[in-house]
């Protein structure tokens, strides 16, 4: 009898600690734990970079900002993982990070099938082509044969050999692992097309020493609405995550900025913004968060056109037009639901 | 009748004359070394017109015309068109060292940095003064090491995620060719073993490992093990990836002293078993020391292959310096530079592989003992 005591109270033990584990939320985790952990992509110019000092920074970079800024009340308590395109998921189905940022399109499978909640769309995008300029092509209709780099355990994959085959053209796939492979590969000719979401493509192009010698194809072959994701089965998670991006989307309708945001709480008389900045009402309390939690997100990195603008607009090298994504009231479909 | 009397024998010395012109100093080492023939003259000539043609180049581009005052990819190209623009090694340097290790406790991993020489001082060094003692003190170093730079007990606590650039690489590569020699002898002496169980254990292993490419192993640490350990349960990837890197090197470590050990005259066991020593005193004592010594250039070589290895970790997301050239080309500022990114990794590896090459070329000469 004496014998079976200790792997029993071992198992005990673990259960014991999986379990609570597995009840405690995500969100009393991350204040536990005092940091956001979240998943990025290896570098992509303009959504997530190093600077100087060793800072991650970026469009979806910025998203985690403002998470932690809302959660902990501090945008510097994240701790980035990079993750390509094929590491990505089972970083955050493992439990690994709490919340992936990294240029992903929300599609059926990835929710119903990995188990993932989409918290929105942060940037509307889809698939085109690039190539040299010096193969004389100008449609994508032209590609019969090419050689085509791409990113593996992407949607990338998948749109490519549906749009090729709809056209009843081959196509020759040179498989990379993350956006830098593809790029060498691309400049060293390993392949004709460089293929991923447009503003990827835009992204890659700026970093070539000669941009002008590269175009963008006019074809966008899929629709790619990309945005941030958690797990399944953490509604109060999901929520924090969902609404931060959309007080960062209502703050620039309303025209908060990361510099008038205090004294818009103060002074506003618009009812909204009152609600969203905290100065009423008890919305934050009912995410599990403090009232001002988009006060403090929107102070940290700004709104959504702030975001996008330092990042990717058009005073950037990576010099993306707004366009899908402007405020639906500009014209775009940028378009966040009431906060009330 | 003497012998002096011969008129055509000398009588004395006749003087040394110099060696004939053109046989000494630097012509003639020329034309020993490199005009010996046809076929040598002509490779001469390639050989130097390949130099001439580069070298200058390169030094220029490198060292005449390069910038190292910039904040930006734009700024060097305004100050050199073809100059290496060295700013950008000069702003991230710490990154390429240290990756994100906060910059207030980088003193920790130096300290660990320069706990690793002290510690393998009495490894390589065979002459020391005490050096038994000392190589126990050795041992202890990985958990000193680990201590220093995860942090803990009394130590601010760093996270993998923060661990990158050279820094990672040497955790990865230490650690590796640390473990993986130990792990290899004894891998080797099993599959060398007369046991049956023992034997197919290591023949399994060792056979299984070297079928599988270490990508498929990192792929394995990266993805697998997060699905098979319960919810919760975080094991470090670092951790992970370490114990891959190490299981993949010892298998061919196994193989390389397999060599050694078969390559030895039977005779030798003979002789050992003929002494009366037991087994493992006749591994420690006769068979291992030479065996061992043969395998030494193969022993290295998966040692340096290993350290190269280490840069695959990239392809899982890891910030290794290659991995770091991303996030630094996707900075605006330095959007488009990557020659000098990867000309600075590469000098950063070769210093590594370039000494351990050249100390185990000193092991063989100093244990060149006959046999020959
Ligand atoms: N949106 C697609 C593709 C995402 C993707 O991998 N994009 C590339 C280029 S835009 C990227 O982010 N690369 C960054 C990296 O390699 O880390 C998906 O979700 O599958």
């Amino acid at each position: 009898m004496k014998k079976m005591i200790l792997p029993i109270a071992l198992g005990a033990a673990f259960a014991a600690a999986s379990f609570s584990a597995a009840s405690a939320g995500t969100l009393e985790d991350v204040k536990e734990r005092g940091k956001l952990r979240c998943a990025v992509s290896t570098g992509l110019a303009g959504f997530s970079f190093t600077d100087e000092n060793g800072q991650w920074q970026g469009f979806d970079v910025d998203y985690c900002r403002a998470v932690a800024a809302a959660v902990l009340g501090n945008p510097d308590a994240v701790e980035f993982s990079p993750a390509t395109g094929k590491t990505r998921f089972t970083m955050l189905a493992s439990g690994e990070v709490d919340i992936l940022s990294r240029n992903t399109t929300w599609t059926f499978s990835r929710d119903a099938d990995l188990k993932f909640t989409f918290l929105g769309i942060s940037y509307f995008d889809g698939q085109g082509f690039m190539v040299k300029k010096s193969l004389g092509v100008s449609s994508a209709k032209e590609l019969d044969g090419a050689t085509v780099c791409i990113q593996t355990g992407t949607t990338t994959e998948l749109n490519l050999s549906d749009y090729f085959a709809g056209q009843g053209m081959s196509y020759e796939p040179l498989p990379i692992e993350t956006n830098t492979e593809g790029r060498a590969n691309y400049l060293a000719d390993a392949c004709d097309v460089y293929t991923t979401d447009a503003s990827g493509l835009a992204a890659s192009r700026a970093t070539f020493e000669n941009a002008d010698d590269h175009i963008v194809l006019p074809e966008i072959i899929s629709k790619e609405p990309l945005g941030p994701l958690v797990r399944h089965g953490d509604e109060q998670w999901a929520d924090i995550g969902r609404w931060v991006l959309n007080a960062m989307k209502i703050a620039e309708e309303k025209g908060i900025t990361a510099a008038n945001a205090d004294e818009m709480a103060a002074n506003s008389k618009d009812p909204e913004v009152k609600r969203l900045l905290g100065a009423s009402g008890e919305m934050g309390a009912s995410l599990g968060l403090d009232n001002d939690f988009a006060l403090v997100a929107i102070k940290a990195v700004g709104n959504y056109g702030e975001v996008f603008e330092r990042h990717l607009g058009t005073d950037t090298k990576v010099n993306l037009a707004r366009g899908l994504n402007a405020m639906w009231t500009e014209g775009g479909l940028q378009y966040a639901p009431p906060f009330r | 009748m003497s012998e002096a009397n011969f008129a055509f024998v000398a009588t004395s010395e006749k003087p040394q004359l110099p060696p004939p012109q053109g046989t000494t100093g630097a012509v003639g080492w020329m034309r020993e070394n490199l005009f010996s023939s046809p076929l040598n003259i002509i490779l001469t000539l390639l050989s130097a017109y390949a130099v001439f043609s580069t070298v200058p180049g390169i030094f220029n581009w490198a060292f005449v015309n390069s910038v190292w005052n910039a904040t930006s990819l734009d700024e060097c190209r305004a100050m050199t068109q073809d100059g290496a623009c060295w700013a950008v090694i000069r702003e991230r340097y710490p990154q390429f060292l240290f990756g994100f290790y906060p910059s207030e406790l980088y003193w920790r991993p130096i300290l660990a940095f320069v706990l690793l020489g002290v510690a393998l001082v009495p490894a390589l060094w065979d002459g020391m003064p005490k050096r038994g003692a000392a190589l126990m003190a050795s041992m202890t170093f990985p958990f000193v090491a680990f201590w220093l730079i995860w942090g803990g007990f009394g130590l601010e606590p760093v996270s993998s995620t923060q661990l990158g650039g050279l820094l990672l690489t040497m955790i990865i590569g230490v650690s590796g060719i640390s473990f993986s020699l130990p792990i290899g002898i004894i891998l080797a002496l099993s599959r060398s073993s007369n046991l049956p169980i023992v034997k197919s254990l290591a023949v399994m292993f060792i056979e299984f490992i070297r079928g599988v490419p270490l990508i498929t192993l990192l792929f394995t640490a990266h993805v697998l093990l997060n699905y098979f350990l319960p919810k919760g349960v975080n094991f470090d990837i670092v951790l992970r990836v370490v114990i891959m890197v190490t299981l993949f090197a010892s298998a061919y470590m196994a193989e390389v002293i397999r060599g050694g050990l078969a390559a030895l005259p039977k005779g030798q066991y003979e002789a050992a078993d003929a002494l009366g020593l037991g087994y493992w005193q006749n591994m420690r004592l006769i068979i291992l020391p030479q065996a061992l010594k043969i395998s030494i250039p193969g022993i290295v070589n998966t040692f340096i292959g290993l350290f190269k290895d280490t840069t695959l970790v990239l392809i899982i997301g890891l910030m290794d310096p290659l991995g770091l050239v991303a996030p630094t080309l996707a900075d605006q500022r330095w959007n488009g530079i990557f020659v000098e990114l990867y000309a600075f990794i590469a000098f950063m590896f070769f210093i590594f592989c370039f000494a351990m090459s050249r100390y185990s070329m000193y092991l063989e000469r100093k244990l060149h003992t006959g046999h020959r």
